[in-house]
């Protein structure tokens, strides 16, 4: 048991070392990063944090950012839920052939899609708005919270939904009150996939907004344009950005660890 | 088992709704492009095939083509089997597993470039952790953008990094969930270790593993920000994979048929290899 543990040691370290270097070089001055290498930062700065925190274009990034992806969570939830409902209860005319298609459009690589998209979101003038992001993850979140709500669902033994029946509840209040806490772990997992593949991805998002949207990891594209390269302020930007992602993942650690064997498997 | 029920299609309704509208529309208008010339100001021409026919001829796809395989088989050999073995060493229960998960899912959590601007910081040769360490430490002369077999090594070190966790985290749920009472019985029978791992836990982790694989294959295949932000394709094209490529010549040079009809030979390609894929995996589950 001891000596199994090297493994999972050696492979956090690994993890964790590009992330140390960036929150390293977040503390320090764009002089010391230049000047040479040097394992801690030397001259302790927060001056970068500083930058991002009181210049509006910083951090209205971050704003935009937590919204869309909050938005895009719900959305994608609220829709998948019933959906997955349907494919892990019911055999219905098409249902797998309607399930591999869902599956499709992760397969389709953004890139293929970022032109279209900008000319379908301008005309239906959703251009440079939260919603218009929201929307466009929905893409990949949906297919992708159908699958595992439904791998879920497949867990809960149909007996509870003929008890509840029987019991003379109807479907809303069924599902509302009865079966969605019995898959809350699901419903979590699902929220968090959700979360972070909205979060992480940037050519759409990117793509949708000019000004009043635009994510923060397109701001940090601008220090390597207008101000130079400044090292130090893209690292305390991207620092920044880990810490939503470990929020989230700090909320759902215990059912990503007991969530999942609920699942599929 | 499932009861036959064609209302349930209104169930599902809003979800083909809005899956719909964000993949049909630009879809058809993909199609529209890859079938005709333009020269601008919206005055276009019809092409028929033959943009399909050049890039389906074309030596630079050829090779851009090649050179993604190759990426995403590399991603496939080393992270499946090297979460599948990180999986299997962490511990089961206590204080240290929502530890691990946590500090492992993290990498996933970082916007993609992010991560690209990390490890371009992480491996600058001179004032980087690994290129200084690698370059002044160990001697071992590394500079990614001069060096195509560095760049290489880099963008697929940076992936394993990347998403390893998630074949880790999928692979974890699958083991945890194996009832203590198949491993007394294994005991008992005196099964050795590749024999527990083959025929009760390489089983259980059967589905989560088929969902893993088809991911990584999925993601690796259109991967497209992190190289990009990385290397930027280079040096040279060494680097320039399927989705780099499409970006160039659709918002590099605005050739837009070539590019839609390119889009459209790399989603197929990627459909029937992850139609190959999950047919394969799930085969013992239909019978």
């Amino acid at each position: 048991m001891q000596k199994r543990s090297i493994v999972p040691i050696v492979y956090i370290l690994f993890l964790m070392l590009p992330i140390y270097w960036l929150v390293a070089m977040s503390f320090k001055t764009t002089n010391e990063i230049l000047a040479g290498f040097s394992l801690f930062p030397q001259t302790f700065t927060l001056d970068n944090y500083k930058t991002i925190f009181t210049d509006p274009s910083w951090y209205w990034g971050y704003i935009n950012s937590i919204a869309y992806v909050s938005i895009n969570t719900v959305i994608s939830i609220a829709v998948a839920l019933p959906a997955a409902y349907a494919f892990s209860r019911y055999r219905f005319l098409g249902d797998k052939q309607l399930f591999f298609w869902l599956l499709t459009n992760r397969m389709a690589p953004a890139a293929v899609f970022a032109l279209p998209f900008f000319q379908l979101y301008s005309a239906v003038e959703l251009f440079d708005t939260h919603l218009a992001v929201a929307l466009a993850h929905c893409l990949f979140n949906i297919p992708l919270a159908v699958w595992i709500l439904e791998g879920f669902m497949g867990g809960v033994p149909k007996e509870l939904d003929e008890t509840a029946f029987v019991d003379g509840y109807s479907f809303p209040r069924f599902f509302a009150t009865i079966f969605i806490p019995s898959i809350k772990a699901g419903v979590g997992v699902a929220a968090f996939f959700c979360f972070m593949f909205s979060w992480v991805e940037l050519l759409l998002a990117k793509t949708l907004t000019a000004v009043a949207a635009k994510p923060i990891a397109a701001t940090m594209t601008k220090t390597a344009s207008s101000a130079g390269y400044e090292l130090g302020l893209l690292a305390a930007a991207g620092t920044l950005t880990i810490i939503p992602g470990a929020i989230v993942i700090w909320f759902v650690r215990n059912y990503i660890a007991k969530g999942f064997a609920m699942g599929r498997v | 088992m499932k009861t036959e029920n064609q209302k349930a299609w209104f169930f599902v309704l809003p979800v083909l709704a809005l899956v719909a509208f964000n993949a049909l529309i630009p879809m058809m208008t993909v199609v529209n492009y890859s079938v005709q010339e333009t020269f601008g100001d919206n005055v276009f021409f019809w092409q028929g095939l033959d943009w399909f026919q050049q890039i389906l001829r074309s030596d630079r796809f050829h090779a851009a083509l090649g050179r993604q395989f190759m990426f995403t088989f590399l991603i496939l050999i080393i992270e499946v089997p090297l979460g599948i073995a990180i999986a299997l060493s962490m511990p089961r229960k206590g204080f240290w597993v929502p530890v691990c998960l946590v500090l492992m899912a993290l990498p996933m959590l970082i916007p993609w470039n992010v991560v690209g601007a990390m490890w371009n910081i992480f491996t600058l040769p001179d004032i980087g952790l690994l290129g200084y360490f690698l370059n002044h430490v160990l001697g071992i002369s590394y500079d990614m953008t001069q060096d195509p077999v560095a760049a290489w090594v880099t963008i697929v070190t940076m992936d394993v990094w990347h998403w390893t966790s998630l074949v880790v985290l999928l692979s974890y749920a699958g083991l945890v969930s194996i009832p203590d009472a198949y491993y007394q019985a294994a005991k008992i029978d005196g099964a050795s270790n590749w024999a527990v791992f083959r025929f009760i836990q390489l089983p259980k982790m059967k589905t989560v593993l088929t969902i893993a694989i088809l991911l990584r294959f999925m993601d690796s295949f259109n991967i497209y920000t992190e190289p990009f932000v990385l290397t930027g394709g280079g040096p040279g094209n060494s680097t320039t994979l399927l989705s780099i490529d499409l970006v160039k010549i659709a918002l590099g040079q605005f050739d837009l048929g070539p590019a839609a009809a390119m889009s459209l030979i790399y989603f197929a390609i990627t459909l029937l290899v992850s139609w190959l894929f999950y047919t394969l995996m799930t085969k013992d589950d239909l019978n």
